[in-house]
């Protein structure tokens, strides 16, 4: 039988949010269970080399690596006075609600399987079921996608997934590259790229500079994000590296590998500009990000009332103590709105003291930042016409290869307009990443051209009865419960 | 031998060689580094090929997500090789067990 | 209000696709309604088994055979569409009384012309090489099929629609039309919908439906989890599954209950089924659920405790108490009626029933008796209702 680990507050996530509500939860006195998939406490924004491998952590290279060094001072310390049970190495499959006893005073039950089922691995913990009074939700998101002919060939990667390569091993994937997409994360994405001796031929950002004019009040707001700015346009300017704007990539070139791209010129929409193709040869690693998703299973199992974000992502609906619709159920970091890793600390910081039972003052360092990250969300849109973009053949959901002609035949002839019916129809979000990476862009496509998605089609794409693969092997060995 | 740029966001110190093999062939990687940190900076940039097309595939999303990096460790099928950290003597095969050909 | 038509299908899951798809054939004006899209209740969360090993002797499996005839008749040429694939199934026994049981029921089937094969444990593993060592022996049936049900379901309401039908989506009815007793159509907030016959084809909801129309057809939902695999290279050759399931179908104990049905699929993956539990339209993940199919599957194939599941679902089958579905004419509300109730064989007797109930509603004699399943059955009028009243939140 898997061994059970009972705590006060259990968090999911180890980054920013998840780090920061830890602590918080711990030093309000409560016990506290930290369940992430990670190795090591960081999450993806603060990513660094394996602490066995390379001991001191210096915080050097990531913006708020101070803030980073704090909390994990602090987490350590909790963890030394036994206030927090640090569960690495784990995702959460499932998470449930006990039946609630008595008033608010349910409780949630979080099922684990180890990340890598290794045995070389599994030295450390292994599968534990964690059951808590309070839940705080910290799942943080990945890079929203866009399919383009030829972003399936080896050598095209996430934006963020090249960052997070640059941060666990030191060492870059490749030599030249192009960043694509939109919004202010390319900066730092090819910032780090160039820093660690990589030549970035272009950042090509799909909307216009200008388009951050009247957002420029929310963005006066924080100006350690006007200093952040500073810092990369001085990288750019060390490296030469080229910034476009109102530019795409059109299409990824190669047979078995990125040779190249060709971009092109593009208008407020997203359409083409004729006459403004270009190509670049000779590129080995394309980068693409067009936003973030925030990882949503989690908090939809359980019912939780969402919304649209200024992104067009969906995420979940708090109060000023970041609980959700669901009582004891607390969420923080992207899932609630992505907004980056100084909101998310705040949330989470916040959503681990009322967790914990203690008071949330209001915060208005957190208000300024949600205004600047929606300023941010206005200026960086996805293009409304990113569809003109795709050729039938473009492969959409990268699983199961379900390419653009199935998708929008599906819509026209069959009359799937959301990503259950398209899913349904085509396979597309039903292979091994469960819709995660093709989930918005279906979405999109059974809109229609133009047409932003609906809540509930995006909801579809990312309710995941099982948020991660688990053996049935371990399902078999499940304890018989009462529900 | 894997190669590192200097300057990157965390200091280097690398006091010895991990080595692993991939498909049968010796490589060595990094103490430290996950499998597809070890295999693209051997060269290999692909290690599996899609179940209906039989494309090759490898990196993409980089922290766990995606699934395309799949590879099988010491027998265990299906693995991501952006997550797994290499070890001593790990057998990497590429071909998943449900794919046609190999990259 | 909206032009009349002579049938108004109630329903696009696959029992309301197939009538929809032969009414349009007998060239009847058919309008159908759905709440939301196509295929998007119950067709969209089974295994869309057309089987006929699991079937009580006697009218559901007529109807089975029947239905059968059409999928490779009527249906043929549209086989590539929804994926129809004629995989067989097998029913494996692991103990000495489940398989004198097996072979009772094997005996008894093959005097009702059924097509069905005895394995012993060699010729079992020849079929089967990751089968349970357990395993004493089995039965072989290869009329056993399978379809993609909402492929099926889609694709026959877009055949309708080029046959003259008219599909209208996210319509629910609320209410019915009336000329005396007579129902003559339906009300819906996109507006009137008049017809000559209404067919309901709710699935789980018929009964409220039904219940509208101030007549008893108590439909029950029982719930059935099923999961799915990481793909896989090809481990399981036919549908497989235990001599016990047989006694499952056919029960009416509210508990949990499951026995390993375990398939391949063309993309890879492999289905573990099936939960049946009476618990109404409670959507709440049951891990008793999960740990029963996986022990049950991990039983029949040893293999699977090394495999993942990266999915589940489940739906909410239809049924009636006496387990035999709901089809034809309401007498205590003329011009409705129903083609519901087909538990966890709606898809294999769809093709049947639709087009059974496409020749009784153009006044031909259908090819099959179909008093069997006439709706009078549950009694006059309301009395009675045991008509679930659930909120449907599919």
């Amino acid at each position: 039988m898997t061994p059970i680990v009972s705590a006060d507050v259990a968090v999911v996530g180890a980054g920013p949010a998840g780090l920061a509500a830890a602590v918080a939860a711990a030093e309000s006195g409560a016990a506290v269970v930290l369940v992430d998939a990670g190795a090591q406490p960081g999450g993806q924004f603060w990513r660094h080399r394996p602490e066995t491998v390379v001991p001191e952590q210096e915080g050097k290279g990531h913006h708020g690596g101070r803030t980073y060094l704090d909390l994990r001072a602090r987490f350590d310390a909790a963890r030394g006075r036994g206030r927090i049970t640090y569960l690495p190495g784990l995702q959460v499959w499932m998470a449930q609600q006990l039946h609630p006893v008595q008033g608010d005073d349910a409780g949630f039950t979080l099922r684990t399987t180890p990340t890598a089922a290794v045995a070389a691995l599994e030295a450390s913990v292994g599968t534990q079921t964690v059951v808590a009074r309070r839940l705080v939700l910290c799942p943080g998101g990945y890079d929203r996608q866009l399919p383009v002919p030829g972003w399936d060939l080896p050598g095209v990667m996430a934006a963020g997934g090249i960052q997070a390569f640059i941060k666990a091993n030191g060492i870059l994937p490749g030599k030249r590259f192009v960043i694509a997409g939109t919004g202010p994360f390319l900066l730092p994405v090819a910032a780090n790229i160039a820093e660690a001796g990589g030549k970035v031929l272009a950042v090509l950002e799909s909307s216009s500079p200008t388009a951050w004019l009247p957002h420029l009040r929310a963005a006066a707001g924080v100006p350690e994000k006007a200093l952040e700015g500073a810092e990369y346009a001085a990288v750019f300017a060390r490296h030469r590296i080229p910034y476009r704007t109102r530019s795409i990539v059109t299409e990824v070139l190669g047979t078995d590998h990125v040779s190249g791209v060709r971009t092109a010129r593009v208008d407020a929409d997203g359409r083409v500009r004729p006459g403004t193709e270009r190509a670049y040869e000779d590129v080995d690693v394309v980068g693409f990000g067009w936003g973030f998703t925030p990882q949503m299973e989690l908090p939809l199992s359980f019912g939780v009332q969402t919304r649209l974000d200024a992104d067009g992502s969906l995420v979940g609906v708090v109060d000023e103590r970041q609980q959700s619709s669901v009582p004891g159920l607390f969420l923080a970091g992207e899932v609630t709105g992505v907004g980056g890793a100084t909101l998310a600390v705040l949330e989470g910081l916040a959503a681990g003291t009322a967790a914990a039972g203690g008071t949330v003052l209001p915060e208005k360092t957190a208000a300024r930042h949600r205004r600047f990250a929606e300023a941010m969300h206005r200026a960086h849109p996805v293009p409304p016409a990113w569809q003109d973009w795709l050729v039938p053949e473009t492969i959409v959901c990268r699983c199961e290869e379900v390419t653009a002609r199935q998708l929008t035949d599906a819509r026209e002839s069959l009359g799937a307009r959301d990503t259950r019916t398209l899913k349904s129809f085509t396979r597309a979000g039903m292979g091994w990443c469960q819709g995660r990476v093709c989930g918005f862009a279906a979405a999109c496509i059974g809109a229609g051209s133009g047409v932003a998605p609906t809540a509930e089609s995006l909801s579809g794409s990312a309710k995941r009865p099982l948020a991660a693969p688990v053996g049935i092997g371990e399902l078999a060995a499940l304890e018989t419960t009462d529900n | 031998m894997s190669t590192h740029s200097s300057g990157e966001t965390w200091s280097v110190n690398t006091p010895g060689a991990v080595n692993v093999s991939f498909d049968g062939r010796p490589l060595v990687a990094v103490p430290g580094q996950n499998i597809g940190a070890a295999l693209v900076s051997n060269g290999i940039t692909a290690w599996r090929s899609t179940r209906k097309n039989a494309r090759p595939r490898g990196l993409f999303c980089g922290i766990g997500v995606c699934f395309d990096c799949l590879v099988t460790v010491d027998g265990e099928a299906n693995q991501r090789a952006c997550l797994v950290e290499v070890q001593e003597g790990m057998e990497i095969e590429g071909s998943c067990p449900d794919q046609g050909g190999r990259a | 209000m909206n032009s009349a038509s002579d049938v108004l299908v109630i329903g696009a899951g696959v029992i309301g696709a197939a009538t929809a798809y032969f009414a349009a054939q007998q060239g009847l004006t058919v309008t159908v309604l759905d709440k939301g899209l196509p295929a998007s209740g119950t067709s969209s969360a089974c295994e869309g088994n057309i089987l006929v090993s699991d079937k009580e002797l006697g009218p559901e499996l007529e109807l089975t055979r029947y239905s059968l005839g059409v999928w490779h008749g009527d249906l043929a040429e549209h086989k590539r569409l929804w994926e129809f694939e004629s995989k067989g199934g097998i029913i494996v026994a692991s103990r000495e009384s489940s398989l004198a049981s097996l072979n009772r029921v094997m005996a008894a089937q093959a005097r009702y012309g059924v097509v069905v094969e005895k394995l012993d444990p060699d010729t079992l593993r020849n079929a089967e090489p990751n089968i349970t060592p357990d395993a004493l022996g089995g039965a072989s049936y290869p009329e056993d099929c399978q379809v993609q049900p909402m492929l099926v379901a889609a694709h026959l309401v877009r055949l309708a629609t080029d046959a003259g039908a008219r599909f209208v989506a996210d319509t629910p009815v609320t209410g019915f039309l009336r000329s005396g007793d007579r129902i003559t159509g339906v009300r819906t907030p996109r507006g009137d919908f008049s017809a000559g016959a209404v067919v309901n084809c709710a699935g789980t909801w018929a009964g409220e439906l039904a219940a509208l129309a101030g007549v008893n057809v108590p439909v029950l939902p029982r719930r059935g989890f099923v999961m799915v695999t990481e793909p896989l290279p090809p481990m399981v050759h036919h549908k497989v599954y235990a001599a016990e399931y047989i006694d499952n179908v056919g029960s009416s104990d509210a508990g949990l209950q499951a026995s390993p049905v375990v398939e391949g699929t063309p993309s890879g993956t492999i289905l573990i089924g099936s939960t049946r539990e009476r618990v109404g339209f409670d959507r709440t993940v049951s891990t008793n659920a999960l740990r029963l199919l996986a022990e049950n599957a991990v039983a029949l194939f040893p293999f699977l405790e090394h495999v993942k599941a990266i999915r589940h679902y489940h739906g909410f089958r239809p049924y009636c108490p006496d387990h035999l579905p709901v089809i034809g004419h309401d007498e205590r509300a003329p011009g409705l009626w129903h083609a519901a109730g087909h538990e966890g064989a709606g898809i294999g007797l769809s093709a049947g029933t639709g087009k059974l109930l496409a020749q009784a509603l153009s006044g031909q004699a259908p090819d099959l008796d179909l008093s069997p399943f006439a709706p009078a059955r549950f009694g006059e009028r309301k009395e009675n209702s045991t008509t679930h009243r659930e909120e449907a939140t599919a």
